[in-house]
């Protein structure tokens, strides 16, 4: 953990973590507070009059029909972001690593999404999957399908989950790729030389093998798509048709900047704020013990 | 490559082709509906090559920005981005150094408090403290200003971790001979620390600039100004409810515009991507 020798003290060690101190006070540790003290008051629209309500808040947000409805919502797109997200990107990158020529060059025109700001991938698919001038949802409506995903809330749910992916992909395919990378081409051959094809060696070798890298992604994705992926719904749907799309993230922006609600954003932030910690808990007990292996 | 299985290899081909050509196409078309005229985008069969238009609808949402949308020119929104994401990334790489440079070369008083206090910054993002942080910047008075934009962007655990890291593989010989040879801390972190830390310095410029410019939730709540608006949240308010008075064209001429520099960076500087990305989750 530490070095065996060490500076000699004196205030210049204070000097060095006071700028990323004072940061991290002011814009997080503060606000972070403020918020789980407002989550127990109540104010009126004019901010004339705060009231002390301990936990009054909380049972308001879990008798109120929409909140729940936006858990639901949640629950759907991050399930969808991420099992889509691990699946397509490991069998690319199985292929991808199978293959011989051009895998860096594959490795390259997959990966470039990942620089592209999800609220710009939501706006071009969202102009793509348009009704009236979008060229796929012209296809489909050529296939005799009907797309508009500004009245249909499983389009709607589509759209943002495919904008998600593009760029979730690039990311989860180059840690897989990486960890296909590092498995011993020993225990490969090894197998095949048993008589094992190239399918039941992914299966019985490459995959428990990957365990570790998939759980970690696991986490990885869920955080990606419980709270990055704010852009991407405010940009594609903005929460529509009908709240349909309505993630936790953005109904807290909402409520909070639109609705003005601040006692009931703040409690939603207090709740997202406990799944942050708990999934963040998670990844690192896991890694944690991953060392040990 | 084990053995010979011409299906596999040729199935794998295929599968890779796919779906570069899948993750191509949506740049494909929106860099063939900026090249249009606004009223082509609305005409049967829909444009699949490259009109004649280029250059005006570049130059047009370069210098005016989209008719009928409140945003200032892109160029203006273009020299926002890239102000603030050189700032956020400058500034990032800077105050974490400094702050791994203390944790791993001091034992001071309260050292594990301050490690744990940086560390905690890992579970506030943005988005679980929008209101209390937004009042904090209008309470400071920078609303609309660059301060306001990058300032909170700034602080960050993974950086701090990645140098920390990353200094503990350093041979404490180094140091034992800097300090046998009377250099001082700083003097030891210029001559030593630094110019060791290159390649991770230049991978987290990678990864922090993307970060920087992709931002949208912060400038979206900051920003009440157009000539500070930033690309990426520009390009939302070029969009209003009804979709029949937008410029599509244009509207795509700025997505391609936004999405080229961070391209750029991860296409060229490819190497030290991967490995910004693959460290700094570690």
């Amino acid at each position: 953990m530490e070095k065996r020798t060490q500076f000699p003290v004196g205030w210049l060690p204070y000097a060095l973590v006071a700028p990323q101190l004072a940061i991290t006070v002011v814009f997080f540790i503060w606000p972070a507070g403020q918020a789980l003290w407002q989550s127990l008051l109540v104010q009126d629209a004019f901010a004339t009059h705060t009231e002390f309500v301990w936990f009054e808040n909380f049972k308001v947000l879990f008798a109120d029909e929409t909140y729940i409805e936006s858990f639901k919502v949640t629950a759907v797109f991050s399930t969808l972001v991420a099992s889509f997200g691990l699946s397509i990107s490991l069998i690319l990158a199985a292929c991808c690593d199978h293959v011989l020529r051009g895998a860096k060059a594959y490795q390259t025109l997959i990966i470039w999404p990942y620089a592209v700001a999800p609220a710009i991938a939501a706006v071009i698919w969202a102009f793509m999957f348009n009704p009236t001038v979008g060229i796929l949802a012209h296809g489909m409506k050529l296939l005799g399908y009907d797309w508009n995903h500004l009245l249909n809330s499983g389009q709607a749910m589509t759209l943002v989950v495919v904008s998600a992916l593009f760029k979730l992909i690039p990311y989860d395919f180059l840690f897989f790729l990486a960890g296909l990378q590092s498995i011993p081409k020993s225990l490969i051959e090894a197998a095949a030389i048993d008589g094992a094809g190239p399918i039941r060696r992914f299966f019985t070798i490459a995959f428990p093998l990957l365990s570790p890298t998939s759980f970690f992604l696991l986490v990885v994705n869920l955080v990606y798509a419980f709270f990055d992926t704010f852009a991407i719904i405010d940009a594609a749907t903005a929460g529509g048709p009908s709240r349909s799309t309505t993630i936790l993230v953005y109904k807290v922006f909402h409520d909070g900047f639109k609705g003005l609600d601040l006692g009931g954003s703040a409690a939603q932030s207090v709740i997202l704020m406990v799944i942050v910690i708990s999934l963040t808990v998670v990844q690192f007990r896991f890694i944690e013990r991953k060392v040990q292996y | 490559m084990i053995e010979n299985r011409p299906w596999l290899t040729f199935f794998c081909h295929a599968l890779l082709i796919a779906s570069v050509i899948a993750v191509a196409f949506p740049l494909y078309i929106a860099f063939i509906a900026s090249t249009h005229t606004a009223e082509r985008m609305f005409e049967l069969p829909l444009p699949l090559l490259p009109g004649s238009e280029m250059l005006h609808n570049y130059v047009t949402v370069l210098q005016h920005g989209v008719a009928g949308a409140s945003t200032a020119p892109v160029g203006r929104m273009m020299f926002n981005s890239l102000v603030v994401a050189l700032t956020v990334t400058f500034g990032k790489i800077t105050i974490s150094i400094l702050s791994a440079f203390a944790i791993v070369y001091f034992r001071f008083p309260l050292k594990n408090f301050f490690f744990w206090m940086i560390f905690i910054t890992l579970m506030l993002p943005v988005e679980v403290r929008i209101l209390p942080t937004y009042k904090v910047i209008a309470d400071l008075g920078l609303l609309d200003t660059y301060a306001g934009l990058t300032i909170p962007l700034i602080a960050s655990a993974t950086a701090t971790f990645l140098f920390r890291q990353f200094f503990m593989t350093i041979p404490d010989e180094l140091m034992e001979a800097a300090r046998i040879d009377g250099a001082g801390a700083l003097r030891f972190f210029w001559d030593v620390v630094l110019p060791l830390s290159k390649t991770n310095i230049a991978a987290l410029f990678v990864i922090l600039f993307i970060y920087g410019w992709n931002q949208y939730l912060w400038p979206l709540l900051v920003t009440t100004q157009e000539d500070m608006y930033t690309v990426v949240i520009g390009i939302k308010r070029m969009i209003p409810g009804g979709d029949a008075s937008v410029d599509w064209n244009l509207v795509m001429a700025t997505a391609m515009l936004a999405l080229a520099p961070p391209a750029l960076v991860v296409l060229l500087m490819q190497r030290w991507f991967v490995k910004g990305l693959v460290d700094t989750e570690k």
